[in-house]
Formats: C-alpha cells, sequence, structure tokens
C-alpha cells in the first residue's frame, strides 16, 4: 500500500508524539543556559555537574543494585509461576495462584507499596525482621511486582513451543526434571533474557513502591530524580535522561541486529535443506 | 489403490493361535475428559511383531488411545497390560514403549545425532556404545551423511527420519507411530510406507500406528482396528475389513460402498435372499451370517464388484440384476467411475477397469445399462 | 563446574514427580507471604485509630486483665470512623469519581491514538512490523519518570508550545497548559500508550486478512468492512488493552502529582497525602481499601481475559 493514508498519517502522530519529547529532551541536555525551553548556545557543562553529583551517583548505584537482584530473583520465581501455570495443568489452588499472579499486573502502586510497608512494619514488630527499611525491603518489594511481568512473558513463550518436544523426551527415558533443565530450558532462554531485562527495567523505573519502603540511607534513582523534578526543571535530568536513551537505544540496537543476522542465517539453512533433500 | 508390498509368502497370525498371548493388551479402557467420553470401553489385544493400525476419522478416540498405551494419559477406567506388566500409575520415561510424534519432536537446539543419541544417554550407556549405535540407525535410515546437521537445515522427509531412527535406537519392543506419513507428499509417503514396513520385519518390533488414512493403514498394515467415536467399530486384516465389514459404518468408512435397504425374504443354509425396492430386484447373498425373516437388512456390494453391460442378460431368475441410465462417468486413467441411476432413482457407483481405450468406450452418458453381481459380492448388514 | 551442575541436575532428577510441588510452592508461598498478607494487613489497619507512636496506628486486639476482677479478656476493637470519613467527606467522593473519569478519558484517548497505530503496524509488510513494533516499545524502556519530566518543559508556560503558540501568533502571551487536567491527560496518555497498541497489535496481527477480501468480495466497502468485521474481532484486543490503562490509571500517582494542578485530584494522590503529609495510615488504609473495592470489578474481568487468553494459546 504505497499509498499515504489516513493510517500512514496516523502512525507517523502516534511516533511523533511518543518521540519528540524525548527528542527535545536530548536536545536541550546541551543548551547552555538553564532554560530548558529556548535554546542559548551548546554546552556540556550539564554533563559534567551530572558526573560530579554523588548524591545522584549514589542513588544511582543503589538503583541498579536493586535492581539486579530483584531482577534475578524475579526471573527465578516468575520462571516456576510461568512453569506451573502452563505446564501442570489444573492443580488444587491454580485459581487463587493465577489471580494473584495476574492481579499486580494492573495494581496501582499506591496500593502495592502502602501494603508491603504495612507488611514490614508488622513484621518487624513481631518477628524482628526486616529490621529497619533499606535496601532488602525494596529488593522484596521490587521482586514482587515484577514477576508477574516474567510470568506473563514465560508464559507466553512456553504456549508458543511446542509440547510435543517435553513428551518426546519423557518417552525416550528423561524424568521431569531432566526434561526441564535439558530441552526447556535451552528453548524459553530467550524468554528469559526478556524478562530480565523487563523486570530490571521496571525496577530501576520504579518511584512509587520505593518511597513507600525505603528507608534512610536507601534513595533510589528515581526518587532522588522524583524529588528534583518536583521543584523545577533541571537540565542535569535532561544530560541524565540522554544517557538513558542512548544506553537503551544502543542495546535495542544491537539487538536486533543480532536477531536479525540469526534469522538470515536460519532461512540460508532452510533454502539448504529444502535443496538437498 | 497402492500395491501391498512384497511379503513373505507364509504369514503368522498369531490372532489366529490360541496358544499365542498378546504383547498388548488393551483391557475396557474408558478414557473421558469431564462430560466428553474419547474411549469408550476398548478392548485389544496386540501380538508381537504385528504391525497394527488404528484407523479412523478425528474424534475417533485413536490418538488417546496411543497416547495412553505411551503414557502421556491414564485411562480413566480399565487396564493396560504390556508384555504382561500393568502400566497403571507408571510414567512415559518407565515403559519399555517408544514413541513417533506426528510433529517429529525433534529437539531444535541438539544435532541431529544428539537428537538419536539421547535416549541412550537416559539410559547411562557407555559413551563408545552410543556412537556405534547412533551411526547403525543413522546408516539404516540413510542418513549417515547428516549428523552435524541441525532440525531447521533438514528437509521435511529427512526430519522424519530422524525421528524415526531416534525413536528406534532404544530398540524397543513396542513403537506407537502417530501419523507418521502425514506431512509428506504423495510419492514420499509412497516410499516411505515401503521402507517402514521392511525395517518393522528386519527389526522385529511390534509397531501401532495411528491414521486416518485408510490406504496407508490398508498398504502397511498386518490388522486395523477401525475406530468410531471412542468405540473399535472392527478389527481385522485388511481384506476382512474391506470385504466383510461388520457394520454400516466400516463399510462406508473403507473405500466406496453401495447400499441397498431391503427385507430379509428367506434363509437357507449361508444364503440370503433379501428384497430391496431401492434395488429393484431381489438379492442372493451367499457366505452370509443367517437373519431371520423379515428383518430389516443392508446389503453392502462394493463398486468393483459390479458389471456393467449395455446388452440386457439373457436368461437369469431376475435375482443380482438390475437396469439403470449412466448418469455420469469419471475417468481416471486406469478405471473409469459409473454413476448409474435406477428407476427407483437410487444412485449406484459401478468402477470398471478401461479394457479398451477411452475413444472406443462402449458405455457413455445416457445409455442404459445393466447391472450385475455375483452372489458372494455382497455383505448383509444388519447394524 | 559442569560436574558441580551435574551431580545438581541428577539430584533433583530423583525427585520426579514431586517437584512439581516445590516449582509450585516457591512462588505460591512468595506471594501469599508478599502478596497476600500484606492486603489483610492494610485492611486491619484501616479499622485502627491514629495515634502518636511507632508505628502510628492502635493496635485492633488487647489482653484486658484485671486482676482485682480476676478476669482476662480479649478485647478487638474496630474503628469504622475512618470509612466514614471517606463516605461523608466531599474530598474523597470527588477524588474518587474524578480518578475515575481521568482515568477513563485517558484510556479513550489510549484508543484513540493507538488503534491506528496497532492497526497500520498489522496491516503493514511483515518484515517491517518488527521494527515498526520495537520503535513503539522503546520509549517504553527509557525512564517513564524521565518523560514525564519531558513534558513539563513542554507544557509550561514559556515552555516549548507555548513558545511555539506565541511565535506563530495564535496567541499573545505566554500560555500554562501545565497544572491542569489536560496536563494530566496528555501525560498519562503518553505513559499508557504502549499498553494499548500492544494487545491490540496482538489481536489485529492475527486477524485472517481474507476476511477483509472476502467482504470487499461481496461488495462491503473499505470503512464497512472496518466496523463490521475488524473492529468485533479485535474487541478481546481493545478489552485487554483498556484494561491494563484504566486500571492503574485510576490509582496514578506520579503523572497528576508532577502535571496537574492543586485541584487534580486523584486518588493515587489522596492516599499519599494522608499517609506521607498526614501521617494517618488507617486513613490511608481505608483509601487503599476502598479503592480496591472500587477497582475489584475490572481486576476481575480482566483476569477473567486473561485466563481466556492462555487457554486458547494452550
Amino acid at each position: 500500500m504505497k499509498r499515504f493514508g489516513f493510517l500512514s498519517w496516523a502512525l507517523l502522530f502516534g511516533y511523533a508524539f511518543l518521540y519528540v519529547p524525548i527528542a527535545l529532551l536530548i536536545v536541550f541536555s546541551f543548551n547552555e543556559s538553564r532554560l530548558v525551553t529556548v535554546w542559548s548556545g551548546f554546552s556540556t557543562k550539564w554533563y559534567a555537574e551530572l558526573l560530579h553529583n554523588d548524591a545522584l551517583l549514589d542513588a544511582a548505584f543503589l538503583s541498579f543494585q536493586v535492581a539486579a537482584v530483584s531482577a534475578t530473583l524475579s526471573v527465578l520465581l516468575g520462571t516456576c509461576a510461568g512453569l506451573a501455570l502452563t505446564r501442570f495443568g489444573r492443580f488444587r489452588g491454580r485459581t487463587l495462584f493465577g489471580g494473584m499472579i495476574t492481579a499486580p499486573l494492573v495494581m496501582p502502586e499506591v496500593i502495592t507499596g502502602l501494603s508491603l510497608l504495612l507488611l514490614f512494619v508488622a513484621m518487624e514488630q513481631w518477628l524482628g525482621w526486616p529490621d529497619g527499611r533499606g535496601v532488602t525491603t525494596i529488593t522484596i518489594a521490587h521482586t514482587t511486582f515484577t514477576m508477574s511481568y516474567v510470568a506473563v512473558v514465560i508464559q507466553s513463550r512456553l504456549a508458543g513451543m511446542d509440547g510435543s518436544l517435553e513428551e518426546a523426551a519423557m518417552d525416550l527415558g528423561a524424568r521431569p526434571a531432566k526434561v526441564f533443565f535439558v530441552i526447556t530450558l535451552p528453548l524459553i532462554a530467550p524468554a528469559l533474557v526478556a524478562g530480565w531485562l523487563l523486570a530490571f527495567t521496571l525496577s530501576l523505573d520504579d518511584v512509587v513502591v520505593a518511597s513507600f519502603v525505603s528507608g534512610p540511607g536507601s534513595t533510589t534513582l528515581p526518587m532522588v530524580i522524583f524529588s528534583s523534578v518536583k521543584f523545577g526543571i533541571s537540565p542535569q535530568i535532561n544530560a541524565l535522561a540522554t544517557l538513558m536513551v542512548l544506553v537503551v537505544a544502543t542495546g535495542i540496537f544491537v539487538a536486533s541486529i543480532v536477531m536479525a543476522r540469526q534469522e538470515r542465517q536460519r532461512k540460508r539453512d532452510e533454502q539448504m535443506a529444502i535443496q538437498n533433500g | 489403490m497402492a500395491g501391498q508390498p512384497i511379503r513373505k509368502p507364509t504369514r503368522l497370525e498369531p490372532w489366529q493361535d490360541a496358544g499365542q498371548t498378546p504383547y498388548v493388551r488393551i483391557e475396557k479402557v474408558t478414557k473421558t475428559f469431564g462430560d466428553f467420553v474419547a474411549v469408550d470401553e476398548v478392548s485389544l489385544s496386540i501380538y508381537r511383531n504385528e504391525f497394527f493400525a488404528l484407523l479412523g476419522g478425528s474424534g475417533s478416540g485413536k490418538t488417546t488411545l496411543l497416547r495412553m498405551l505411551a503414557g502421556f494419559e491414564q485411562p480413566t477406567e480399565g487396564k493396560i497390560y504390556i508384555d504382561g506388566v500393568d502400566m497403571a500409575g507408571i510414567p512415559p520415561y518407565e515403559r519399555p514403549v517408544n514413541m513417533m510424534f506426528q510433529s517429529y519432536a525433534l529437539f531444535p537446539h541438539m544435532t541431529v545425532e544428539q537428537n538419536v543419541a539421547f535416549g541412550l544417554k537416559q539410559d547411562g550407556v557407555a559413551k563408545a556404545e552410543i556412537r556405534d549405535r547412533v551411526a547403525e540407525m543413522l546408516a539404516m535410515v540413510q542418513l549417515s551423511a547428516f549428523g552435524k546437521r541441525r532440525p531447521h537445515q533438514l528437509s521435511g522427509g529427512q526430519r522424519q527420519r530422524v525421528a524415526l531412527a531416534r525413536s528406534l535406537v532404544k530398540r524397543p519392543k513396542l513403537l506407537l507411530l502417530d501419523e507418521p506419513l502425514g506431512a509428506l507428499d504423495k510419492k514420499l509417503r509412497e516410499r516411505t510406507q515401503f521402507e517402514l514396513v521392511n525395517i518393522q520385519e528386519k527389526l522385529g518390533v511390534t509397531f501401532i500406528v495411528v491414521t486416518h488414512d485408510q490406504e496407508e493403514a490398508m498398504t502397511m498394515s498386518s490388522r486395523i482396528a477401525v475406530m468410531n467415536h471412542g468405540v473399535i467399530a472392527q478389527v481385522g486384516t485388511p481384506t476382512e475389513i474391506y470385504e466383510y465389514p461388520h457394520n454400516r459404518f466400516v463399510a462406508e468408512f473403507i473405500g466406496s460402498i453401495n447400499m441397498f435397504d431391503g427385507r430379509v425374504v428367506s434363509t437357507e443354509g449361508d444364503q440370503v435372499l433379501v428384497a430391496s425396492e431401492e434395488a429393484g430386484c431381489e438379492l442372493l447373498i451367499a457366505h452370509a451370517t443367517p437373519a431371520p425373516a423379515g428383518s430389516p437388512v443392508s446389503v453392502a456390494i462394493r463398486p468393483e464388484k459390479i458389471a456393467l453391460s449395455k446388452e440386457p442378460l439373457a436368461g437369469g431368475d431376475g435375482r443380482n440384476q438390475t437396469t439403470g441410465i449412466v448418469r455420469e462417468i469419471a475417468y481416471l486413467g486406469d478405471v473409469s467411475i459409473y454413476l448409474v441411476q435406477l428407476p427407483t432413482g437410487k444412485t449406484v457407483r459401478v468402477t470398471a477397469p478401461n479394457v479398451t481405450r477411452r475413444t472406443e468406450m462402449p458405455i457413455t452418458w445416457e445409455d442404459e445399462v445393466t447391472l450385475t453381481w455375483r452372489p458372494f459380492a455382497g455383505v448383509v448388514l444388519t447394524q | 563446574m559442569r560436574a558441580v551442575l551435574s551431580v545438581l541436575v541428577s539430584g533433583l532428577s530423583r525427585i520426579g514427580l514431586w517437584g512439581r510441588g516445590v516449582v509450585v510452592a516457591i512462588p505460591y508461598l512468595w506471594l501469599l507471604l508478599f502478596f497476600m498478607v500484606p492486603f489483610l494487613i492494610v485492611f486491619g489497619i484501616s479499622f485502627s485509630e491514629s495515634i502518636i507512636a511507632q508505628p502510628p496506628y492502635s493496635s485492633l486486639v488487647e489482653w484486658l486483665t484485671d486482676e482485682d476482677a480476676g478476669t482476662s479478656k480479649l478485647q478487638i476493637l474496630l474503628n469504622i470512623s475512618n470509612y466514614f470519613r471517606l463516605g461523608g467527606d466531599d474530598l474523597y467522593i470527588l477524588a474518587y469519581l474524578n480518578s475515575l473519569r481521568i482515568a477513563a478519558v485517558t484510556t479513550l484517548m489510549c484508543l484513540a491514538i493507538g488503534y491506528p497505530m496497532a492497526y497500520a503496524i498489522a496491516k503493514a509488510d511483515p518484515a517491517r512490523r518488527g521494527p515498526l513494533m520495537m520503535l513503539v516499545i522503546l520509549p517504553f524502556w527509557t525512564s517513564f519518570l524521565i518523560r514525564i519530566y519531558a513534558w513539563i518543559g513542554i507544557l509550561k508556560g514559556n515552555g516549548v508550545i507555548s513558545n511555539l503558540l506565541e511565535w506563530v501568533g495564535i496567541t499573545s502571551g505566554p500560555v500554562e497548559i501545565l497544572y491542569s487536567d489536560w496536563a494530566v491527560y496528555i501525560g498519562m496518555t503518553y505513559c499508557y500508550l504502549p499498553f494499548m497498541v500492544l494487545p491490540l497489535y496482538s489481536t489485529l496481527e492475527k486477524m485472517d486478512p481474507s476476511l477483509l477480501e472476502a467482504a470487499a468480495d461481496l461488495g462491503s466497502r473499505p470503512f464497512k468492512s472496518f466496523l463490521s468485521i475488524t473492529l468485533p474481532l479485535s474487541l478481546p484486543g481493545i478489552i485487554a488493552g483498556s484494561l491494563l490503562v484504566f486500571i492503574p490509571a485510576v490509582g496514578e500517582f506520579v503523572t497528576p502529582e508532577l502535571l496537574g494542578g492543586p485541584d487534580t485530584l486523584m486518588i493515587g494522590r489522596v492516599l499519599w497525602n494522608e499517609f506521607f503529609a498526614n501521617r494517618d495510615w488507617p486513613v490511608a488504609s481505608a483509601v487503599a481499601i476502598a479503592l480496591l473495592l472500587v477497582l475489584v470489578i475490572p481486576i476481575m474481568i480482566f483476569q477473567h481475559v486473561q485466563g481466556k487468553q492462555a487457554e486458547a494459546g494452550r
């Protein structure tokens, strides 16, 4: 459909809507003046300031820590959950389990944050652990709500996989656990990676839940950004934004090139097979 | 239809031998999924070295039955014995059975060699022995050069052979095959049919095949069980199924058939006389199971057993013959199919080989013809 | 390393079918502890009173022992005044209604922008679909906080849009779109758009193109075909996307806090303020419970739809 019709304009508008704000962010990160709305010359001074902003850098380090740990835990738990929901048929308590997995996907963050904080406070009262709020509580909170997203990703990959592969392995004598590690796991590996990245991003981006369950000395990057943004524009944030966009864009670019290359190789293999067969 | 592969002249028919114990015994097995009954009180005995087919349409329960043999489903009721051992509660990885899947289920992240070796690895077989046995198997399916390739680098026919090799490398006594030829094109299918039968006879493995393709079943099997909505309609050799169907379903499911409804006039020994308004004549059937006079029956006659002639038959007692007008002719090259309409409105299907060339055909559209058949050509069906 | 792994695997393999129980139990227990129990606690605290103490709520349950009378009683005190406050004070009711309204408008705006996008991508060349979809998802991977921040610069007085309008001559002074309901609509649509596009695209892509060809062959004009065939068939995607946007949008906090004005009342902000500003945990809990009750039906619909999708995919 070569006509540039309504649909193409709609698509273009949509992309513009999504990307113009990001583009403006990047442009004004190089702005000489503090104003984020009038261009007054090219400068990279905000980047320099950013690199000396200790509070921000500390918060960033903390956030990365929390994100990495919670993403890993989340993948472990989410894979178990996704496996159970797709492959285990009907088991007792499945409805409740399914409900608990899908609910965090839509639960407003304020509710999640409040409820987890109240839990931690109560636990501290009754059990003595966790001792104050900090990295541990934030990590637990993030794991809990990102686990659902990972479960959804794993579920969809498992559902799309040929179930008879696992049956064939069992038929040839492999016990269920062996089947999982030798057959299922290698085949869902891309979904595990995608799930980890998703959980990592969600954790890195969360401000509401972290605000509820963090304690003194455990300020995350989003929390710092949030408080500085509330007070107005700060070009350092623009610089930070540009860096983040750069990292993400590079990552996605590299990933898509790798995948495209794999796809081309696969097509070539299939062609060869058809010719030789 | 494809010709039968050359079999050894003296064929064992263990099901006839009272002294033989069946290798697989399925006793009154029922499988329900909620309200739906997939398999309904099926009993079957399958003997060693048989090439046994479960034939039926979709929803007939044949695949469910196969999966119960493999261990992927448990019977709701009834028992399954393999080599005398009750299979209740025994998981698939502990059964002396291997299965070849319809989708082949080749592990995409492993090479051909690794796929074939998989089953041996699970049993803890020594590396050197694995190597030898895998090589032997690949040679048997003529894929020795493809050992290091991955499944997506193979054609459909090659993948099927890898699946076969993988399922046979453990030398199972029983091999289950789920629609093994379904994904292959016609030429490849014919070739593979012969190969499967030869491999089965060479290795002495009992094969149980699930298929919806009657030609496949008739060509390859020693016996066929025709299934319909979870029950077995008939079990027998291809000949028995084709020539002596026990009920309407089997008669109509296999090949083409002409059904004449009528009533029994009289019975004399194994000769039954049926009066049929539809046919416009009386039918005398020999070698028939006797039925009481007056009972409603159907007489089933295969199209190739009816003779077509433009000249009316001289003499005769009017039995086993009727007249009609040729309405349609389908020219198939080797045979022609004639659709003849009787005065009663019924259409009879007749197949006749094209002994003469097309341009010299004696019979053409709108010709009035006489249909005749021999007494032992028909089968009397009460169901 | 290999040896350790293989020992681990073969050890685990011996668990056989019992392994299933373990696999289910781990996430199950985690969720029960960190998802279910917190809700019960919130429910409980919504019945307590705010006091000056650490933690700042009273206990529901108390043992009262009267040594003189020789009695020992278990006292359970349920304070329902928190809920009465919700019903009595206009502020809360307004906030709930406002939140529903804003969430609804956001959902509609997401549909209006997202449906044509999803449709266009689904109809595109198969080779192009992947990259096109990737471009929709990419912004999602960057921080949403930063993207909302971007809109501050665009929407404020003397911001990008304001300057543009002045420059073109449509307005004669700075225009402040920021700190209004409209800013919130724009910001929330911006953030939730990918959540609408994804399920819509997934449904539209699975649609059989020959259905439209058949309709055209039978004389239906393109727009009519769209209305009578494509739209109804894409309904599951529309529902899924709408729920994915609507439900969390009702309780949204960050966007209205940053882009909205003091009178952009949303229940998320109310909860936050009750908790952080007023330090009134019991009321905040009551607000949360009430919010959950409001959302319980949409959440159940969502889970029903998810379940059906999972069944279909099996």
